[in-house]
């Protein structure tokens, strides 16, 4: 093996590091105080301690879902802290100057300049950090325009009106285990909403960051795009490496209303664990978007990271002739394991959905895409293309499809189709003629088996995206 | 420029070559024919370095180095080139993605700069036109899609794109019409030079009217067993190969 090889194969999670920084953490536990702690912290209305506390009551009785394709010991929530947040940040700073430079210095670190000027071109940033934002650029100048871009602790005071409408609205409290535990205790999260016929003229960007120990994340993003108007938005995650596993929860509702526009974006990159599969992030996400008539949602991720996903962005087509689209990317190695896919729920008439999903297998990891298109009886003319696509690196991986599918009304089309192929010796053998070595020629091949879905992404991250896929599989092949 | 001695290969266990001997200078082009089963593929992957094909003893020289000291993919680097008999499709990844990237490992090992974009698209341009390619194949995936004779002309591109050598055409004649056969033979030609040699695999005495070896050799049985100029493989054309077997075993 050459030098070069053994370099990238022992190349660390880059972002696996620990910021030093002094924390306000509670104990681990969960119960109706540390609820009514985390929302007097945020100083929160009554309505809202009773949302949670009425999230809270529901989660009790409810079971842990089992029917995921993925194996790991019970989670001990009375081993989790549901709260932590820096010290220096009782007082939230009120500009860059005031933000602790320890937290600066992290995201610097991570690659995220927060200072404007250097920030990347047109993308303004939201970050927290475990369970608090800590900073949002570019506000003012978004708020010329009447786009609000803030963390959803400060939406809550500000704009109750608009939190309260849509608060739970498209992801209920009870919707499932995951999502009243997040209603129960978020913690923080961003929140949007571009106003009538607006045309948002940056790219909005959300940077989670895990820290502490034994600290779960619980975040909630709420995006509503009134009427006309056009959002692109986009969110990125990393945390430390640890030996145990952390557990995030997080819930995202999108509201499209009518003839606006969504465009969701992940870069998933929470930790994975080891190579033995030890440690990572457990991400139990709750992601969904409503439609209204001539809405479009077009959800694209880009899963690299924890040591299991679990995870289905979906679109609820009401309006007539809305668009669902769903573009993935979701690569396993070592002993990760996904099971991943969407929901489209065809309401409206002439609804249309589009799934690509690109299923990457290597190591001794499990990938599934799980999948429900649903047409219901007023789906007049509505049509759904799905194709699934899996690729194994080695033999001791796995791929599965799960594609379930209901049809109630005759005019609907349903397309559907799916692949399962192997990175073959043979073209490994063509790359490494012509002088490749294998890493270079196995992201190579990943990437051009990735190419329909990297061509959704913003232009800045489908390169980092490209970056990204080669760093997860260094040692998957050799 | 090559000097292979004494060389014995296994695939699967199997004793392919046995005890082969061949010398090639600098400029010469050298036809490799033979029944099938011969070893005449094999040879072919075992001096590009292919997994499964395991060395049991001999030597080889490759511009004075040892060749079974540098990997697969430094022999590449270092001027030996294989054209393959069944070139396989990466789908998705562009052409000059690939061509671009095996460039710049060639250059990168011999300590020079990568090539800009641009010039490399000139470049990639220019020669696409000298096998008859249409550009609109730079942009498609690695042989995705391409017919026979489109992937065989790809294969020349890519050789005259790393300028090698030492060319490899394994059976690159297979499943050719004639006007491909000519393009991939002009093709050749116009790299001869006195610096570059080629190994010429063939079945056929066909391609050899359009590419003139300066020897013949005669595989069989893992061995060369008969060795002449280009008038041999006329009249290997003419009698076949059974009599040579018969001198072989």
């Amino acid at each position: 093996m050459s030098e070069q090889v053994k370099q990238l194969i022992n190349q660390e999670y880059a972002a696996g590091f620990y910021s030093d920084i002094v924390s306000e953490t509670l104990p681990p536990g969960l119960n109706e105080t540390v609820i009514r702690f985390i929302s007097a912290k945020k100083n929160e209305p009554e309505w809202l301690l009773e949302w949670r506390l009425k999230s809270y009551t529901a989660w009790l009785e409810m079971i842990e879902p089992e029917w995921a394709h993925v194996k790991y010991d019970d989670i001990d929530f009375q081993a989790v802290s549901f709260y932590s947040a820096p010290k220096s940040m009782d007082e939230k700073p009120k500009s860059l100057a005031e933000v602790d430079p320890e937290l600066l210095r992290t995201y610097e670190k991570l690659g995220i300049p927060l200072h404007e000027q250097a920030a990347l071109a047109g993308v303004a940033m939201d970050v927290v950090f475990d369970s608090v934002s800590v900073l949002t650029t570019f506000r003012e100048k978004l708020f010329e325009v009447g786009v609000i871009f803030c963390s959803i602790s400060e939406a809550v005071h500000k704009y109750p009106e608009l939190v309260k409408k849509y608060l739970g609205s498209v992801v209920p409290q009870k919707d499932n285990y995951y999502a009243a535990l997040n209603s129960a205790v978020f913690s923080d999260g961003s929140f949007v909403y571009i106003p009538k016929g607006v045309r948002c003229p940056m790219e909005l960007s959300t940077y989670f960051r895990i820290n502490e120990q034994n600290t779960g994340q619980f975040e909630r993003t709420l995006i509503i795009a009134d009427e006309g108007s056009h959002v692109s938005y986009l969110e990125g995650c990393t945390a430390p490496m640890r030996d145990e596993n952390q557990l995030h929860a997080a819930v995202v509702e999108l509201v499209a209303c009518d003839n606006a526009v969504i465009k969701y974006s992940t870069v998933q990159n929470w930790y994975p664990g080891n190579a033995e599969g030890k440690g990572g992030i457990y991400n139990f996400v709750t992601k969904r978007g409503v439609c209204h008539t001539n809405a479009k949602i077009s959800w694209t991720q880009v899963e690299t990271g924890s040591a299991i996903t679990w995870k289905y962005p979906s679109c609820i087509l009401r309006g007539d002739n809305s668009v669902g689209e769903f573009y993935s990317v979701a690569l396993t190695n070592n002993y990760q394991q996904a099971d991943t896919g969407t929901k489209m729920i065809h309401i409206g008439k002439n609804t249309r959905s589009t799934i690509i999903s690109k299923g990457i297998s290597a190591g001794k990891s499990s990938n599934a895409y799980r999948g429900l298109v649903r047409m219901n009886p007023g789906a007049d003319g509505a049509r759904n293309y799905t194709q699934c696509d899996s690729l194994l690196i080695g033999d001791k991986c796995g791929a599965h499809t799960f594609p379930y599918i209901e049809s109630k009304n005759p005019s609907a089309i349903i397309e559907h189709e799916a692949t399962t192929s192997k990175v073959s010796d043979d073209q490994l053998f063509l790359c490494k003629q012509r002088g490749l070595d294998a890493e270079k020629a196995v992201s190579m091949i990943v990437n051009g088996f990735c190419r329909d879905v990297f061509k959704e992404l913003p232009m800045e991250f489908a390169v980092e995206a490209g970056k990204l896929l080669q760093v997860s599989l260094e040692g998957s092949v050799g | 420029m090559l000097r292979i001695t004494n060389l014995f290969a296994k695939v699967e266990e199997k004793e392919i070559l046995k005890g082969l001997n061949l010398t090639i200078n600098a400029g010469e082009v050298h036809a490799i024919m033979g029944p099938n089963g011969a070893g005449k593929s094999t040879l072919g992957n075992v001096l590009s370095g292919r997994d499964g094909y395991e060395v049991t003893d001999g030597k080889i020289d490759f511009n004075d180095k040892d060749l079974f000291a540098l990997s697969t993919e430094e022999r590449a680097r270092e001027g030996l080139f294989l054209a393959f008999q069944y070139p396989v499709e990466i789908p998705g990844v562009s052409n000059m993605e690939f061509l671009k990237a095996s460039v710049d490992a060639k250059r990168k090992h011999h300590g020079q700069s990568e090539l800009s974009a641009v010039e490399f698209m000139k470049l990639a341009r220019e020669t696409s036109k000298r096998v008859s390619l249409d550009q609109a194949f730079l942009k498609r995936g690695v042989n995705e899609g391409f017919s026979g004779g489109e992937k065989k002309r790809n294969e020349i591109l890519q050789m005259m794109l790393l300028e090698p050598s030492l060319c490899i055409l394994d059976e690159t004649d297979s499943g050719l019409d004639i006007d491909a056969l000519q393009i991939v033979a002009n093709g050749v030609n116009e790299m001869r030079s006195p610096e570059r040699s080629f190994i010429i695999v063939t079945h056929y005495q066909r391609l050899l009217d359009y590419i003139v070896p300066d020897f013949v050799h005669v595989l069989a049985n893992g061995r060369i067993v008969k060795t002449g100029g280009k008038q041999l493989a006329l009249e290997l054309e003419e009698k076949g190969y059974a009599w040579l077997e018969e001198e072989a075993v």
